[in-house]
């Protein structure tokens, strides 16, 4: 009987373990799927006015991530975001949503542009990451997505990042230190891509699907370990179902969020930020002989 | 000094780096004793290779004997993922705490340079590859904290693979946690100096790293973003075989100087210097680097007490 009733409880948790894993996994399919809206789908149904800001200054124009002048319910803000394609010859232009050091060049001159002026800044975080090429890598990829975090930590003016599809690593986050941080139910984000994190801790880029559920890349994951402020819901089945719906819920929460964000006195908008970045984190205290790890 | 060439036959497998033994020098083959090559900072010298080095031997390299003053030496990594690879994250984090006597991969505190105040931050790639987890953001954090209260200037070494995966998004946000502790530098106007140990890769190069006031690397030490496997895996392109390393890096405008080892210390010194106030007259001597003693902090740590007790020793010497 006793055995039984084991039995059957370790069943139950394997099941919902696996249940969870699915959970993950689906979260990493939606936030990827071909017909997911992307920062321009977004931008048509957000802004009233907008005129697109192109070029580094120094490089090229880097079509991966895109910078706007846009009017959002009557006041002018600076919207940044990856861009992805939707046909084979746009995904190629946009490199996948990856930029190269002059995308993130172009975000800083945005950044430095709204500050300026006062406007707030509105980013829509979607890249499976900065692009890792020879190129980029010659042009100080890591350093200027260093600079671009810099960037967003310096303004006073208020900042909304919605992780939208992809939040993939440091080509994300370039992006992604605001007042305010959303996240759309079925985006994901992440230190590195599952595909990555098998082939490094698993040794086979096929394990993808248990690396995803190891290191829960989901918006209830950023939610409980502080890193995002709140969700945004998603139509049934997810954005790309009914792409109007999905921009009028992510509209309702980046109001909220601006709002929230423009309570902030603009004196103490960058110090309040670096705060809530210095707050996170999770770790423990040894006694003086580090016994409690022993 | 002239590489003596010498033709040796070797076993098969030799080229392996799970084979070699940690002390020989993989470009020349020459072999040290372990003491002999921490008096020569761990740098060949047949053929000028630079060994890595731990934290606490870099501290002891760097800051003048007993004047290094520890932050942060209780914390200790939480396992808030509950993770597990083919290894749990907590076993992967014990292991590394017995293999380097360090309770994570940075090393945190105040010092003397050259008789000149410094805070430093010093990383170890033998922890975890020198990962960037919660406690590392804390730490480098904490350690721009002691610079900014005493207005001294904050130095770091690096030495990582990029940020732990283990700990996943919140690994991800100590690079904006890091950038934020330099922000607060720079906007106080307290000096930052940067030096990128090979190798200095992933969210470190991408975050606190690459933002010092001047940012100085070792020779031959591989900075980059991604590495250039990861560049071939993801985009087939070729690497050139000087891919990231830090002189392409000086070639290409990403440093201020690639510095041997050898003189790091009288550089840090002098950059110490340039960044002190006008009426400061210089008062250390810049004397040769002294060599590691007794009194050296890489010489007891909290877990070799413990492992005393238990009758057992650190597994590296």
């Amino acid at each position: 009987m006793v055995r039984v009733t084991d039995e059957v409880r370790r069943l139950r948790k394997r099941f919902e373990a696996r249940a969870e894993e699915s959970h993950v996994w689906e979260a990493v399919q939606l936030a990827r799927h071909a017909d997911r809206p992307y920062t321009l789908d977004y931008a048509e149904r957000l802004f009233s006015d907008a005129f697109e800001l192109r070029g580094d200054r120094a490089f090229s124009d880097d079509e991966a991530l895109i910078t706007l002048l846009a009017r959002y319910h009557g006041q002018t803000v600076v919207a940044i975001g990856h861009q992805k394609g939707r046909d084979l010859a746009e995904r190629t232009r946009r490199m996948f949503g990856m930029p190269h050091p002059e995308g993130y060049r172009k975000a800083i001159r945005a950044v430095e542009l709204a500050d300026r002026f006062g406007y707030p800044i509105l980013t829509f975080v979607d890249t499976p990451g900065a692009y890792p090429g020879v190129n980029a890598e010659e042009r100080g990829q890591a350093g200027m997505i260093a600079r671009s975090i810099l960037a967003f930590c310096q303004v006073s003016v208020p900042v909304v990042c919605s992780v939208i599809g992809e939040g993939g690593s440091g080509g994300a986050l370039a992006i992604a230190v605001g007042d305010r941080v959303l996240m759309q139910e079925n985006a994901i984000y992440s230190v590195i891509s599952p595909e990555g994190c098998a082939a490094i801790l698993w040794k086979d880029s096929g394990q993808a699907r248990k690396a995803a559920y190891a290191f829960r890349p989901t918006a209830g994951a950023c939610l409980d370990l502080g890193v995002v402020d709140a969700i945004v819901e998603e139509p049934k089945g997810g954005a790309h179902e009914d792409v109007d719906q999905a921009a009028r819920l992510l509209d309702q929460s980046i109001r909220q969020a601006l709002a929230e964000a423009e309570a902030i006195p603009a004196a103490q908008r960058r110090v309040a930020r670096r705060e809530k970045f210095r707050r996170m984190g999770v770790w423990g205290v040894a006694d003086e002989d580090g016994a409690d790890t022993l | 000094m002239a590489p003596v060439e010498i033709d040796v036959e070797r076993p098969k497998g030799d080229d392996d780096p799970g084979r070699r033994h940690p002390n020989t020098c993989p470009s020349c083959r020459s072999h040290y004793r372990d003491d002999e090559l921490r008096h020569a900072l761990r740098v060949c010298a047949q053929c000028g290779h630079h060994f890595p080095v731990g934290a606490l031997e870099r501290i002891d390299q760097l800051v003048d004997p007993g004047t290094f003053a520890e932050i942060g030496a209780e914390l200790r990594a939480a396992d808030p993922l509950a993770f597990v690879d083919l290894k749990p994250y907590t076993d992967r984090l014990l292991d590394a705490e017995l293999a380097t006597g360090l309770g994570d991969a940075l090393v945190a505190g105040t010092g003397l340079v050259v008789g000149r105040p410094a805070a430093i931050a010093v990383m170890d790639f033998a922890f975890m590859g020198g990962s960037m987890g919660s406690v590392m953001g804390e730490r480098f954090c904490l350690a721009a904290d002691a610079a900014l209260a005493r207005g001294i200037p904050l130095v770091s070494v690096t030495a990582s693979g990029g940020a732990r995966m283990q700990e996943n998004i919140l690994a991800l946000m100590q690079m904006a946690k890091t950038v934020g502790a330099v922000d607060q530098l720079r906007e106080a106007g307290v000096p930052y100096i940067s030096v990128l140990a090979h190798p200095t890769t992933g969210g470190v190069i991408a975050s606190f790293a690459s933002l010092g006031d001047v940012v100085i690397a070792e020779p031959n030490a591989l900075l980059s973003f991604a590495g250039p496997r990861v560049v071939e895996q993801t985009t087939g392109e070729k690497t050139a075989p000087d891919f990231g390393r830090a002189e392409s890096n000086l070639r290409l405008g990403q440093l201020d100087a690639v510095v041997p080892r050898r003189e790091l210390r009288a550089e840090l010194a002098r950059l110490l210097l340039l960044f002190s106030p006008a009426e400061d007259e210089p008062t250390g001597e810049q004397g040769p680097v002294p060599l590691p003693d007794d009194a050296t902090i890489s010489g007891e740590r909290p877990v070799d007490r413990v492992l005393g007790r238990l009758g057992l020793g650190r597994r590296r010497g």
